[in-house]
């Protein structure tokens, strides 16, 4: 598909002979994800995420639908139901808390594949599709997250649904109605709560569909590596499998030894004790939270305090409120426009001196002070911490970058991926003219072996 | 251009409206306004405590001590029982306390569980049965709130996780009633226990509806001997209601050691052949 040295599928047997006239779905699978496809040689261990969200996609899918043989949608029952499968339905405990911390590592491992991406510059041309195919699977995540975690209708199901749909009635002229007819009623029940656990069954599906668009577009120009420079020959890639079915295979069993420590040993650490009592629309919970793997975003909600009015003239221009959602929106809404916001020629934050420190000094942590500041009760110093991180967190993207981008002078790129990794490149020493520093890139190749930083 | 001369300008103008409306109201009111008070309660709630030793369930490798679950389940039966249902739990479930067949049908049967007359269809009650959960000590919630001063004593089959570190709450909670601190007392001399309401250092809000429920020590006599003071009551039913919150939980920790076990054999191996399959495109030494 992508390059020209590409190993071809040559079927061996008469059977596969045969499937391949009429359907030739080995071949896809090789030139998807086999000895077909050639990748860069350098790549590190935040290429293995990729592959580890897919796995958690199937994961939450197989263990879901199997919950969802013995859960009943439905207020006066759903509760119940759930503490049917943690107690009478055979490992049914195993099963909801692998879908449960399988939510939570799911996000854990797009965020880090997000935020390579990022350092890396993975979203310039030629992968503006991919980045953008993968911030809709990030936004469907977010909306399939949001109805699992009000299915097992406790206390934070239903107070999360509550605030969660309230945001929508912020928009002007229509947002009640809109909120009522989200909701299906006037607040959570039974309605909305069919209608979540419909769209919860859903939209799993529609995110593997976009993932398979996700993964034809990365075909096209091919994977990207941690130094940035394009693949220019055949000693610069390695095929996908073995190379890097082996070295996923190695991350995976890491991940999985993470993942179910915390399935079998800390199994309610990352969610909140409130879900654990029956919704009750009378009582409400003294802080409503959202999951963790919400509260940047959440604290990005809250940080607008005032309504934005003209001074001395009282007129109210847009509420506080609106001001919320406007930014919580626009903060994932911002990276679409990421392709063309970053100009820099250069994609690998390895050679980008300013950008780098933008990066971790800047944009990492005003992630975590927004998470911390997320899960915070309403009060100072919180207030005032979420508002200074807010506006960098915009400010990283929508200034800093375009204005870095034109003014910083990137580190010497190196001439091809294999002169990185091997410290020489014959073609390379063909191609070159002159004397551009090619004594000092003895020095190189180990670095680009490792995981950045 | 137009997108980075666009972006730039949203930038700034979402920075302006955070900044000037929003943060420096914000910190002048930090500098120069009154600081927010905050309640009374805040200086005399404490956090949870464990109970001397902890519990033998803690940690990875913790298993129930099933005399303690007996034990706790008798507290349960004598005293919470009369308040707070169980209805999660079946009779049937006991046999996970080391109750034999025999003894399980003899304990459900001496609890009345709701029932319909087979001759007439009415409503009645019925010795329970092992596949009965427990039943609700009142018929609707109406009637627990005007047993209880409007205040409806909770279901205490999840209460372990549906408080933050449950177990030690609950132990803390029933042996921490008491006086509030009389030095705390001094510098907040409006605090006041309202009438109907107890005091206990361990309830978010320390004042509580529920009355001291283990009020003396041998309130309950223990078939095996045991000396019932109030922490022992305490931490036996704190056992035991973490093990009605979630009866897997040994199961669980116990598969979790086989699984991470096999993982890291399984990861072990992948290693090993991702260095195999690597060997050849190693960077060559010079």
């Amino acid at each position: 598909m992508s390059f020209a040295w590409a190993k071809q599928y040559e079927p061996k047997t008469p059977l596969t002979k045969w499937l391949d006239e009429k359907l030739p779905l080995p071949r896809l699978v090789y030139n998807a994800v086999g000895a077909g496809y050639p990748v860069p040689r350098n790549l590190n261990y935040m290429w293995n995420f990729g592959v580890l969200a897919g796995f958690c996609l199937v994961l939450q899918i197989v263990t879901g639908v199997v919950l969802a043989m013995h859960y009943a949608a439905n207020e006066e029952v759903a509760f119940g139901t759930v503490e049917h499968i943690m107690r009478n339905v055979n490992y049914g405990w195993m099963l909801r808390y692998a879908h449960a911390n399988g939510a939570s590592f799911f996000f854990i491992v797009v965020y880090l594949h997000i935020f390579r991406g990022l350092y890396y510059s993975s979203y310039k041309a030629p992968r503006e599709m991919i980045w953008l195919l993968g911030v809709v699977i990030f936004l469907l995540m977010m909306a399939t997250a949001f109805m699992g975690y009000v299915l097992p209708w406790g206390q934070m199901s239903f107070w999360g649904a509550q605030v969660i749909t309230g945001l929508f009635s912020a928009i002007p002229f229509v947002g009640e109605g809109l909120q009522v007819w989200l909701l299906g009623g006037f607040s959570p029940g039974n309605a909305a709560l069919n209608r979540f656990f419909s769209l919860h069954f859903l939209l799993p599906f529609v995110i593997a569909g976009v993932v398979i668009l996700h993964i034809w577009a990365l075909h096209i120009p091919g994977s990207s590596n941690p130094t940035g420079v394009e693949v220019k020959n055949e000693s610069d890639t390695v095929p996908f499998h073995p190379y890097y079915t082996a070295k996923d295979g190695f991350g995976l069993g890491v991940f999985l030894i993470l993942f179910t420590f915390m399935v079998f040993f800390l199994p309610n650490a990352l969610g909140h004790p409130d879900n654990y009592i029956e919704a009750n629309p009378l009582s409400t919970p003294a802080h409503i939270v959202p999951e963790w793997y919400f509260l940047p975003f959440y604290a990005i909600l809250r940080a607008f305090t005032q309504d934005l009015t003209i001074p001395f003239l009282g007129i109210t221009l847009i509420d506080a409120k609106l001001l919320g959602v406007i930014a919580m929106f626009g903060s994932i809404l911002v990276w679409f426009f990421l392709p063309w916001l970053d100009k820099s020629p250069v994609r690998s934050g390895h050679y980008r001196p300013l950008f780098q420190k933008f990066f971790w000094f800047g944009l990492i942590p005003t992630m975590v002070v927004l998470m911390i500041c997320g899960g915070a009760p309403a009060e100072e110093p919180y207030v005032v911490m979420s508002q200074i991180a807010t506006a960098y967190y915009f400010l990283h993207f929508l200034v800093i970058l375009p204005i870095i981008s034109q003014i910083e002078v990137p580190k010497p790129l190196p001439f091809s991926i294999t002169e990185a990794v091997l410290g020489s490149d014959d073609s390379a020493a063909a191609a070159r003219t002159g004397s551009v520093g090619a004594g000092s890139k003895g020095d190189l190749p180990d670095a680009s072996l490792q995981p950045a930083e | 251009m137009t997108i980075r001369l666009g972006g730039i300008i949203v930038g700034l103008a979402i920075t302006a409206v955070l900044v000037l409306w929003s943060l420096v109201p914000g910190l002048y009111n930090l500098a120069f306004g009154e600081a927010p008070e905050k309640a009374a309660s805040y200086a005399f709630y404490e956090h949870p405590k464990a109970p001397e030793g902890g519990f033998a369930f803690d940690g990875p490798m913790g298993k129930w001590d099933v005399a303690q679950l007996q034990r706790g389940y008798q507290v349960y039966k004598e005293v919470c029982s009369a308040c707070h249902g169980l209805k999660f739990v079946a009779f049937r479930n006991l046999r996970e306390l080391g109750y034999t067949e025999a003894e399980v049908d003899a304990e459900a049967a001496a609890w009345t569980v709701p029932g319909i007359d087979p001759q007439t269809g009415e409503t009645t009650t019925r010795p329970g049965t092992p596949t009965d959960q427990f039943p609700s000590p009142y018929p609707n919630a109406i009637a627990a709130a005007a047993a209880n001063n409007n205040a409806i004593p909770p279901d205490l089959s999840l209460m372990t996780k549906a408080r933050e570190d449950g177990s030690n709450y609950v132990y803390s909670l029933l042996s921490g009633y008491g006086e509030p601190d009389p030095e705390i007392l001094a510098k907040h001399p409006d605090f006041e226990t309202p009438v109907g309401l107890y005091f206990n250092k361990y309830f978010p809000t320390v004042n509580l509806a529920m009355a001291p429920p283990l009020v003396l020590d041998g309130q309950v006599t223990y078939a095996d001997g045991t000396e019932a003071t109030i922490p022992q009551m305490a931490e036996d039913v704190a056992a035991f209601l973490t093990w009605t919150a979630e009866p897997s939980l040994v199961q669980r920790k116990q598969t979790g050691w086989f699984v991470i076990a096999f993982l890291i054999f399984a990861t072990s191996l992948a290693f090993l052949s991702y260095k195999q399959v690597w060997a050849g495109m190693k960077p060559k030494k010079k």
